[in-house]
């Protein structure tokens, strides 16, 4: 026991001996947190809208109307008037338009008449939340213009009322938990694989090994230190993270506790991956080369940052043996949803298990002997 | 071992390592005594730091056996652990820990009780001259202090034997000198046994009791240094260097009287074993005058080490030494030594 704590003690004076390590491990994710945080998830807000109106009658005025409507309240674009088509269509593969509605002449005619007139809406589909925002804002408007302007007396249609459990989240605040996963792998990747290869790579293990400590002695306390860093990392990016995106919850007692186990299993998860995976390597850059696919490999799908469910059947198979799904998961449920411990129960769960196992089956191929 | 013999701190019965094909040790016994300094001497990859791991439960040893201190390396791995002290070739303390700090660590590793710990270190730190920086970082160090360091660190646990594999590499020649004194000084207070590797001739020499000359994984010779100086035949060097020497100058070196060997080396220099360096010195320079040949350079030398091994093994040391001095340790990045 002595001896293994000589290893954590060794492993945690370097650590805070080189904050920088810290700093590097939490850099990646709070940054990735405040870009992706605010750069999705918003509304469009302010595009630009080229009008051409071929009619100019008082059913196109009613058109008219509604576009002014939506530039002063919910701002999703504002209008140009266009006299020409072929110019409006121009600007929007140009990109000085984001859309343009093609008004066609005898339009007020036509409607009067009931003869289902067609309004053209000019998009670039190359941008996807573009397109999508302005044929989302069209089509309501359009639909406000079929309204009758009589109603019935009996209404025959089923209306659909959504009930929303929690406050409209943020996307910064949907991306928080991925973000504190993210630190904790980063710190475990750092400050345990690549040390750990590089002392070894040093001889500083060689100078391990000639002294009486045992096996399991040093697997545990290369285990126990790099656990530590992982614990330490992930509970500043839940404090910073938290502030960053204004959620509070985490001063509740109950709530930091539920989230200190969850960071524990999770570093202990982590851990235990990343020893299996490194157990032996002898090759400094190994790590490293593989720090990126790594990432991409765990983070992407795990949820953290658009839900398991969009993914393909094989994609979903990896989020299912992935542990960082089950850190994400259990804590968007103590952060957003203030699940309690029964939400998170089965991620705790699999996260201790996870650890547990992959340190098992390190310990016997960790070598006593160079 | 015999009832009446001293049981040896070290004894080695023909051990031998292989990797799949290759034979990295090949069959090396040898015992040392207590309080012994024994040197094994040979040239890079000879296997002397393979042979240095065996013994010191490094690597597994694939055949024979080796008894530290009374312990089987392969069967009580531990017991020899706790006996011994290693100081491996590259430098291994943490650059980011303090002096002390390292000598702390391995003091727990150690399980050396808290009560002995402080006092333990403090001995060493003035023992290894590093009192004064016991609060440096390790970066900071020179590689001679890295290396005192290291030393204290492998007797930290006040072991019984003492292995160094290569003590010396690396360090410049003050350090050197420097490390050798501290090293005698430490067998003499400490009574340690010591199991030395390298491959500078004049550290072996000046330092052990006895010397293992090892070549391609064999033990060519076992004695101490003056008893393998005088198994060579010859017991002076003369070396000259000559403006013009032709062809035919080996030949008639080798007939000046006492001459044993003539060895041609690189820009006319020839390399004499002689049983009598003042006459055949007279004959050369005789025999140069009347050949209208210019001597650039003479030299006239007790038979050194470097002598015995090429003896021995047929090869200079020397070239090898220039290819060891090629290798140093990579320093960590942004961290001068």
């Amino acid at each position: 026991m002595k001896r293994m704590m000589a290893i954590v003690e060794r492993e945690m004076r370097k650590f805070f001996r080189s904050p920088a390590l810290m700093m590097v491990s939490m850099m990646l994710p709070l940054v990735q947190l405040i870009i992706l945080g605010n750069a999705f998830g918003g509304k469009i807000r302010g595009a630009r809208m080229g009008v051409v109106d071929y009619d100019r009658g008082s059913q196109a005025l009613r058109i008219h109307e509604a576009f002014d409507s939506i530039a002063v309240n919910i701002r999703t674009f504002t209008t140009v008037a266009y006299d020409d088509e072929q110019k409006a269509r121009e600007d929007v593969r140009t990109g000085k338009l984001d859309g343009a509605v093609i008004i066609p002449a005898q339009y007020s005619r036509r409607v009067l008449a009931g003869d289902s007139p067609a309004i053209g809406l000019v998009v670039d589909n190359s941008d996807q939340t573009m397109s999508n925002s302005l044929e989302a804002e069209m089509q309501s408007l359009v639909e406000a213009l079929n309204a009758p302007v009589i109603q019935q007396k009996v209404v025959q249609q089923i209306a659909l009322e959504i009930v929303e459990l929690y406050p409209y989240v943020e996307y910064m605040k949907y991306l928080l938990s991925g973000s504190i996963a993210l630190a904790m792998y980063v710190a475990v990747m750092i400050g345990g694989g690549m040390l750990y290869i590089d002392d070894k790579a040093r001889g500083v293990h060689e100078g391990y090994l000639v002294t009486p400590i045992t096996k399991l002695e040093l697997v545990l306390g290369l285990n126990l230190a790099g656990a530590i860093k992982a614990v330490l990392s992930g509970v500043c990016l839940t404090v910073i993270g938290s502030l960053l995106a204004g959620l509070g919850v985490i001063f509740h007692p109950i709530t930091a506790m539920l989230l200190f186990l969850l960071i524990l299993s999770t570093s202990i998860a982590f851990n235990g991956m990343m020893f299996l995976m490194m157990v032996r390597v002898e090759d400094p850059l190994v790590p490293r080369a593989i720090f990126g696919v790594l990432n991409t490999l765990l983070f992407f799908p795990s949820g953290a940052i658009s839900p398991v469910s969009g993914f393909p059947k094989w994609l979903r198979a990896i989020a299912v043996a992935d542990p960082f799904t089950y850190a994400v998961h259990g804590f968007k449920a103590i952060l957003l949803k203030d699940g309690g411990l029964a939400a998170i129960r089965m991620d705790l769960l699999f996260l201790f298990g996870f650890g547990i196992v992959t340190l098992l089956i390190a310990t016997p191929l960790f070598k006593r002997t160079l | 071992m015999n009832a009446g013999k001293p049981v040896a701190a070290i004894a080695v019965e023909n051990i031998v390592k292989r990797y799949g094909d290759f034979e990295a040790v090949g069959g090396i016994t040898f015992e040392v005594a207590e309080g012994e300094i024994f040197g094994l001497l040979g040239p890079n990859g000879a296997g002397k730091s393979t042979l240095i791991r065996m013994m010191t439960t490094l690597i597994p040893v694939t055949g024979g056996k080796a008894i530290i201190a009374g312990y089987d390396v392969s069967r009580e791995p531990d017991a020899v652990r706790r006996t011994i002290g290693v100081i491996p070739q590259a430098l291994t303390s943490d650059v980011d820990l303090t002096v002390e700090e390292n000598l702390s660590i391995y003091a727990k590793l150690y399980e050396v009780p808290k009560a002995e710990r402080q006092r333990s270190i403090e001995e060493l730190l003035e023992a290894v001259d590093l009192l004064k920086w016991r609060g440096a970082q390790t970066k900071t160090l020179s590689g001679g202090m890295r290396r005192r360091l290291e030393i204290a660190r492998g007797l930290i646990h006040n072991p019984r034997i003492f292995f160094l594999d290569e003590p010396t590499t690396g360090l410049d020649p003050v350090s050197r000198v420097a490390v050798w004194e501290m090293l005698n000084h430490l067998k003499n207070t400490r009574h340690l046994t010591m199991l030395i590797t390298t491959h500078y001739m004049d550290e072996a020499d000046r330092l052990c009791d006895r010397i293992a000359i090892v070549d391609h994984g064999k033990l060519v010779a076992l004695d101490t240094p003056m008893a393998l100086k005088a198994s060579v035949p010859g017991t002076n060097v003369v070396e000259a260097q000559f403006t013009h020497a032709s062809a035919e100058w080996p030949a008639r070196l080798k007939q000046l009287s006492g001459v044993t060997a003539v060895e041609s080396q690189s820009a006319g220099m020839y390399r004499l074993l002689t049983s009598n360096g003042s006459l055949t010195t007279t004959q050369l320079v005789e025999m140069a005058v009347n050949s209208g040949e210019t001597i650039k350079s003479l030299s006239v030398q007790n038979t050194t080490l470097d002598d015995v091994f090429v003896h021995y093994t047929g090869r200079q040391l020397r070239d090898e030494q220039v290819k060891a001095l090629g290798f140093v340790m990579p320093p960590r990045p942004g961290v001068q030594p």
